[in-house]
This record gives C-alpha cells, sequence and structure tokens, in this order.
C-alpha cells in the first residue's frame, strides 16, 4: 500500500530530514512511526502526502509513485488519503458540522448522503451533539476527535495521523488510540507517527523507530500487522 | 449540484461579510462604468440627431426677392436639365413662412412680422455626395441669374459628424481606462479575499481540492461584483438621462420643439450589464492566477 526505496530528504538550507529510508506497509495494516521532534516523523508523512518530494528515493501509494506526481493529479491522490495534522488545521469560521462536510463539498457529494455521512463520521468520534458548535469551544481532545472526523468522513483507504495524541492526557489519548483501533478492524491502512511511550507499549503494533532521519528499527508486535 | 451552490453561496456569503466595503467597491464601479456609458448614450442620441437632420445632402438656392413667376420658370427648367441633379423641389414662399411656423418653434415672432421675409427657393438633390463634388455644385449654381445665395444644408452636418467622431473616440479612451480601472479594482479585491482565506485555501488543497474547485467561487464573488457594479451604472445613467430630459423638457418648450434623450436600449443594456460581468471575472480570474499559486501547504 505504501513503498519507501531509498528515499532522501534534504531541504532548502541543507538540512538532511530523511536518509535512505526504506519500508513497506501492507494494505490494512497499522503502523506506528516512533521517534523524538526533529527526527523526520512529519517529513515522512508529508512525502506520502505529496506534500513534499522527496530528493531521490521512491515513495510508492497504491502503486503510484506521488514523488513524481503531476500538480493536476494530487488533488485526486489526497482524496485517498485521511490525514490527522499536528495543528489540526481547522477552520474556525465555520460550525463543527461544516469543517467534517468540506472534503465531501470537494469530492462533489450531494447533499443528502453528504449529510449523513458528516454525522455518521461525527457519531463516530463522539461529536454528533456538538455539531452546531465552532471548533473554537471545543476542548483539545474534542478537536483532535473532530480532526479525525474530516479524516475520516471521505472513507479514505489510507489514515495519517501526526502525533495525534500529542497533546492530550492518558486518558483522552487512549479514547483516540480506540478509534484508530476500530478503522484498523475495518481494513483502513493506518500509518500513526508518535512520540508518546505509553502508546507505544500498549499497542503491540510494529513500529517503525526514527532516528535522526534515519529509519533504526522495525520492531514486529504480536496484534498488528496481517 | 444543489451541494455545489450551497459551497459557493456560502464562500459569497462570507466574502459579502463586510457589506460597506462591499457596497463602496460596487460604488466605485458603477460610476467608473456610468462615466464613458453615459456619454455614449448622449453621443449616440447627438447622432440621431444629426441623420434626422442631413439625411441626404442638399443645396438650398434661395431666389432674390424680385424674381417674378417666369424668372422662376426658367430657372426650374434649367435645374431640371443640370446633369450632376437628381430632382429639385420648389419652396413657394409662402409655404416657406408655414414650414417656419411650424417646425422651429418660432411662431410667435412669425406672427409678429407684417410682410414674408423670405423668397423663393429650390431644394436641389444633387447626385453625388462628395464633398467636393457638392461644393463645385453649389458656386456653379450660385451665379445663376436671379439666384441670391446658394447654400450646402449638409456642411454643418459634415461639421459636428466629423466633431462626434471625435467624441466617439474620446468615450473609447475614457471606457478602455475605466474598464482597466475596474479590472484593477476586482484584482485587489480578490486578492485581499484569498490573504484572508489562505487557511481555508491551504486545508482545501491539503484534502483534495483542486484549482478549480478552490477559484470558482472567487471568479463568481468577481463576476458578480462587477455585474452589480454595472446595475449600479445602469441606474446612475438612468436616473441622470431623467433628470436631464427634465431639464431639456423645460428648454424644449422654450423653442416649442420635442426633444428628449433617449434611454439605454435593451440591448445597449444587456451589453452593459454583460460587459461590467465580464471584466469582474477577467480581473478575478488574474488576480486569482497571480496569488493562488503563491500558497502552497507545507
Amino acid at each position: 500500500m505504501i513503498s519507501f526505496s531509498q528515499v532522501n530528504k534534504r531541504y532548502p538550507g541543507g538540512y538532511q530530514a530523511l536518509k535512505n529510508v526504506s519500508f513497506d506497509i501492507a494494505e490494512g495494516e497499522m503502523v506506528f512511526l516512533s521517534g523524538h521532534s526533529g527526527a523526520g516523523k512529519s517529513t515522512l508523512l508529508k512525502l506520502i502526502a505529496a506534500i513534499e518530494r522527496p530528493n531521490s528515493g521512491s515513495v510508492l501509494v497504491n502503486n503510484q509513485n506521488v514523488g513524481v506526481l503531476k500538480e493536476r493529479a494530487l488533488p485526486y491522490l489526497r482524496r485517498n488519503l485521511g490525514i490527522i495534522f499536528q495543528d489540526h488545521k481547522l477552520l474556525f469560521d465555520r460550525s463543527v458540522f461544516d469543517n467534517v462536510l468540506l472534503p465531501l463539498q470537494i469530492c462533489g457529494f450531494d447533499y443528502r448522503e453528504s449529510h449523513k455521512r458528516v454525522r455518521a463520521a461525527l457519531d463516530k468520534v463522539g461529536l454528533l451533539k456538538r455539531e452546531k458548535s465552532h471548533p473554537i469551544a471545543l476542548s483539545g481532545g474534542e478537536q483532535q476527535r473532530l480532526c479525525i472526523a474530516r479524516a475520516i468522513v471521505n472513507r479514505p483507504a489510507i489514515l495519517l495521523a501526526d502525533e495525534p495524541t500529542g497533546n492530550l492526557d492518558a486518558e483522552y489519548a487512549q479514547e483516540i488510540m480506540a478509534i484508530f483501533r476500530s478503522f484498523h478492524q475495518v481494513g483502513v491502512t493506518l500509518l500513526i507517527s508518535t512520540h508518546d511511550t505509553n502508546v507505544l507499549q500498549d499497542n503491540g503494533v510494529r513500529v517503525l523507530a526514527l532516528r535522526q532521519g534515519e529509519l533504526q528499527t522495525i520492531t514486529s508486535g504480536g496484534g498488528g500487522g496481517k | 449540484m444543489r451541494h455545489a451552490f450551497a459551497q459557493n453561496s456560502s464562500i459569497l456569503r462570507r466574502m459579502f461579510a463586510s457589506p460597506l466595503a462591499g457596497f463602496l467597491n460596487i460604488l466605485v464601479i458603477g460610476i467608473a462604468l456610468s462615466l464613458p456609458d453615459g456619454m455614449y448614450v448622449l453621443l449616440k442620441n447627438m447622432q440621431g440627431l444629426v441623420a434626422q437632420l442631413s439625411g441626404t445632402p442638399q443645396i438650398s438656392l434661395f431666389m432674390s426677392m424680385d424674381a417674378k413667376a417666369d424668372d422662376v420658370d426658367m430657372l426650374r427648367k434649367q435645374l431640371e436639365q443640370h446633369p450632376a441633379i437628381e430632382r429639385i423641389e420648389f419652396v413657394a414662399r409662402a409655404r416657406a413662412l408655414e414650414q417656419l411656423k411650424q417646425s422651429t418653434g418660432l411662431a410667435d415672432v412669425v406672427g409678429g412680422l407684417s410682410q414674408n421675409p423670405l423668397p423663393d427657393a429650390f431644394i436641389v438633390y444633387p447626385k453625388s455626395s462628395t464633398a467636393q463634388a457638392l461644393d463645385e455644385l453649389r458656386i456653379e449654381l450660385a451665379k445663376l441669374p436671379k439666384v441670391e445665395l446658394a447654400q450646402l444644408d449638409s456642411a454643418w452636418a459634415y461639421k459636428l459628424e466629423a466633431l462626434l467622431k471625435f467624441g466617439r473616440m474620446g468615450v473609447l479612451i475614457l471606457a478602455s481606462l475605466l474598464s482597466l480601472a475596474l479590472i484593477a479594482v476586482t484584482f485587489n479585491t480578490i486578492r485581499l479575499q484569498i490573504l484572508t482565506q489562505r487557511d481555508e485555501i491551504e486545508v482545501a488543497k491539503l484534502i483534495g481540492a483542486t484549482n478549480g474547485f478552490i477559484r470558482r467561487p472567487f471568479l463568481y464573488f468577481g463576476a458578480a461584483q462587477g455585474l452589480l457594479g454595472g446595475i449600479v451604472a445602469w441606474f446612475i445613467i438612468m436616473a441622470s438621462l431623467l433628470l436631464l430630459n427634465h431639464q431639456l423638457g423645460a428648454l424644449s418648450q422654450l423653442y416649442a420643439s420635442q426633444f428628449v434623450l433617449h434611454p439605454l436600449s435593451i440591448g445597449d443594456s444587456l451589453t452593459l450589464l454583460m460587459f461590467s460581468m465580464y471584466l469582474g471575472w477577467l480581473g478575478a480570474w488574474l488576480s486569482v492566477a497571480r496569488h493562488l499559486s503563491q500558497i502552497e501547504p507545507r
């Protein structure tokens, strides 16, 4: 589903964010991406969504080399990805409902179907009662869940999450992880970056560990891979 | 489809969130458009008047006051046989006085005259209508016996026509400049809109919006702003003409004539609206093309 082969990413100015990274993630697999801040986790996720392009090596998503994808084709790649951003990227000028509606509007869903899907997604993350609120009125954990609802409303095959439990206390983090596990159970491919050691220990899933841009270890847990 | 509309209308609503700024923009566009278009309407009215007055070129041949009926008959024969003359029309002095009373609205003045001051006259319609041929014919006819004066009636109309051409060029230049101003106003408005909606554009790009999807509401906004500006211009012109006609009514009453300024025709009105809409769209398109590519998610 996702395949990195000798990927290097150097930012303008000379900072080498990723060095010779290679790995494969199978369809329906749930994988953690660990490492300290600055280890290259965000860069790796951005390469998958073609927000950044690699300097060398190939990034395959669904057997498509996204590193050389034309500008015109990018929207259609991103529609197959659900991305949960580290900084949420919620729109504060509209309601919770409209935030989740946006991806469906972009894909051109009809009114009835899209409203049904938005409610289903909000229900999934437990925000159905807050649909008329504005994001500013939500707690940190609720904003995170809203971001998840927006990422899944389009029912993407691949879900990328950048530090989804970053600023949350343990209890909220557990809730979020439970939501991710439920997606895993229905066959979604998940790649979740985190530096939260609790999360990593609690789940026996495969872990890709990055250190200063290099892939250190690929530890295979018990219940994760398929 | 309904969905796309909901999406765009919500964006439009947000764009009009500052009603005063939006209104001022539309007013600026309206005034900018009303100037050349108003001048165009005035010119068109003048042109209509000129066409009405000049028609085909003609030479008025006034006979001297002491001309007898024999002289008139002789001149008529000479004119009828002249190779450069298409046809002639005789205006007896009594009838000329009647016409004067009716047409120019000087009835009161004419009524006060003790005797008819007008001579017998021929109206000569030449075959050729080139300025040179007309002038040569006029000089030739002036030399005929018992002819007091030969006057080329359309000369002033030609001069006016030339003046109108000058005016039309002026309107064209003004229209071009103000069209550029309209495009610039829209360009800048859209630039500000794009800047204020930077977050939304960035997020939309991140979750798979095509450039077309992002561009569309801005283009709609530009076109809508242009159209509203056009409607404002239309009202400005119509209101001005109404006021002018009111004053003109008083003026033409003094001359006992019936001259009114015709308002914008339906065709002209539609052209005005379509053109203003197009200019707004163009300004938005240029602005979006320039500024949207600068917003790339990081």
